[in-house]
């Protein structure tokens, strides 16, 4: 399990996340929600070790992943797909899938268990990332990151500009990696695709995680959407 | 000498020439390309490559050849040992700003000189070459070694380039280049690829200067030209493409050798600073570096 206990963090003197608290659960998917730039992405950077927390604790089971240097959290099996994707763009899919093995040394059975999930970027290999489409890119940002065998996997609006069929084919995959028992955190604002893979939902306001809810308390018109997204 | 061998001649000299220049522009172009520092005392590594060869030709008891194989690997290591050292002293306290790290390497560029100033002395020596053969052309004799110093490079840029695309440490290297952050998530130590890639460049620098001290001496403010031209092919190669650094050091070099020789080194140097300014204003880019 993913602890976040009472962290603050931000970029120099500005302070994003106050005093910040939440969890996630193995196999299970916990959206954070909230307006732009309430600090989602902040949050995400903080537990990979992107942005240094000031203060408080993030932990994953009994390491303390803040007190790490930033490269050796990914190694404790935290995986990471970030908003824009943020591919290695002149490399090949296979050196980005290559780079992805190398965190927690994972050797071809990783890499054909990662491929048989995504068929399209098998066929591309030796294709520049750069040049992929929306879609396949991705998939290969995700696929990426499924390559260290996370315990935890951080998606940062990972249907940002992809068509309806691209979407459902993400929410798939997330559904198969909760199975699998990974915690996932996913950041998404889509009302309908949050309810569609959602086991909890945090809501975000004033650089804090302010509530979180049983996918079960919530319906399409829920009053917290309308609170903290202002949809 | 008639025309004909007498820019055959040219295009020796020019080869040798751009042999050498390809080997100290790629570490300069790798150290910018990886981690965006502009490194102005890349020709002070080149010149305590060649000093610290001869250092080692003069002191160690052994034939030229064992002595020269020696300085092969002893400078470019100690030379590497001083980039690394640099790297993370100063460069990585400056969090490598790329105004602030020009400031840092041109008083780097001072202290080098100046210690091997006081060390080494003000004066050209030079290093016996470790093998003396000529080979008789039906016009003029020519210098067997030189040819070796081309047929080494060109195995070094080779070994450089696969390095860069066939192994680990490359494709870090690479994924570094693209986006450090990201590559810091992947559980790669930053760090070390930045001063791993000081220390290859400084390595670099100091291989061609051992290739390069049986044919011109070392001297304390022998880095001067090495780097000039290295900027200038770096520039027009494009920063940061290896393959742009190695056409353009063929231009240069070949270009530098045979205007050298037809007419002046001094001319040579004022039509290469020229094609910069061309390429500066007409493809910024540079030959092969890609759009900004
Ligand atoms: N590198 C940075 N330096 C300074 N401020 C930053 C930086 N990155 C983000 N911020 C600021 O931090 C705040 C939170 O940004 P963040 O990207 O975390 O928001 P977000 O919730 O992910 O928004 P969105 O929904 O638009 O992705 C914003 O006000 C943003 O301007
Ligand atoms: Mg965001």
């Amino acid at each position: 399990m993913l602890r976040v206990d009472g962290i603050t963090a931000g970029y120099g003197p500005v302070t994003i996340l106050r005093d910040l608290s939440f969890k996630a659960e193995a196999g299970q998917v916990t959206c954070i929600m909230g307006r732009n730039g309430v600090g989602k992405s902040t949050l995400m950077r903080a537990i990979i070790g992107l942005v240094p927390v000031q203060s408080g604790q993030i932990t994953l089971g009994k390491v303390a992943l803040h007190a790490l240097p930033p490269h050796q959290v990914p190694v404790q099996g935290v995986a990471y797909v970030p908003q824009g994707r943020r591919l290695f763009g002149p490399l090949t899919v296979a050196e980005n899938i290559e780079i992805g093995l190398l965190a927690r040394k994972k050797g071809p059975q990783r890499r054909d268990y990662v491929l048989d999930l995504f068929p399209r970027l098998r066929e591309r290999l030796d294709q520049v990332a750069s040049t992929l489409s929306g879609g396949e890119q991705q998939m290969l940002a995700i696929a990426r990151a499924l390559c260290l065998e996370p315990e935890v996997m951080l998606l940062d609006e990972p249907s940002e500009g992809l068509q309806p069929s691209m979407i459902t084919l993400i929410h798939e995959t997330i559904l198969r990696l909760r199975e699998s028992g990974i915690a996932i955190i996913l950041v998404e604002q889509r009302v309908d695709s949050v309810l569609r893979v959602a086991d909890h939902v945090a809501f975000m306001a004033n650089g804090r995680v302010e509530t979180v809810v049983p996918r079960s308390d919530l319906a399409p018109d829920s009053m917290l959407f309308r609170d903290y997204l202002g949809v | 000498m008639s025309f004909g061998p007498f820019l055959l001649l040219a295009v020796l000299e020019g080869t040798v020439m751009a042999a050498v220049l390809a080997l100290t522009a790629v570490g300069l172009s790798l150290v910018f390309g990886v981690m965006r520092v502009v490194n102005v005392a890349h020709g002070e590594f080149y010149m305590l490559g060649a000093v610290l060869a001869w250092f080692v030709t003069y002191y160690l008891p052994f034939p030229p050849l064992l002595a020269w194989m020696a300085a092969l690997i002893i400078a470019p290591v100690l030379v590497a040992a001083v980039a690394a050292l640099t790297d993370v002293l100063v460069l990585k306290r400056l969090k490598y700003n790329p105004e602030a790290t020009i400031m840092a390497t041109i008083g780097l560029l001072y202290m080098l000189q100046q210690a091997a100033l006081t060390v080494y002395g003000p004066d050209a020596r030079p290093v016996v070459a470790p093998f003396e053969w000529r080979i008789q052309l039906p016009w003029f004799g020519y210098s067997g070694y030189k040819l070796f110093v081309v047929v080494a490079a060109i195995l070094v840029l080779m070994a450089v380039w696969w390095v860069m695309t066939r192994t680990k440490a490359g494709l870090i290297m690479r994924a570094t280049q693209v986006d450090r952050d990201t590559a810091q998530t992947f559980g790669i130590n930053v760090n070390r690829v930045y001063a791993g890639t000081f220390a290859f460049g400084g390595a670099l620098a100091a291989v061609a200067a051992v290739l390069i001290v049986p044919i011109q001496q070392a001297h304390y403010l022998m880095g001067h030209d090495p780097l000039l031209l290295s900027f200038i092919v770096v520039i027009i190669g494009g920063l940061g493409s290896i393959r742009g650094t190695l056409v353009a050091a063929v231009i240069i070099g070949l270009s530098d050798g045979i205007i050298s020789m037809f007419f002046s080194p001094t001319l040579a140097k004022i039509i290469a600073t020229l094609l910069v300014a061309l390429v500066l204003v007409f493809r910024p880019q540079g030959l092969f570096g890609a759009k900004a």
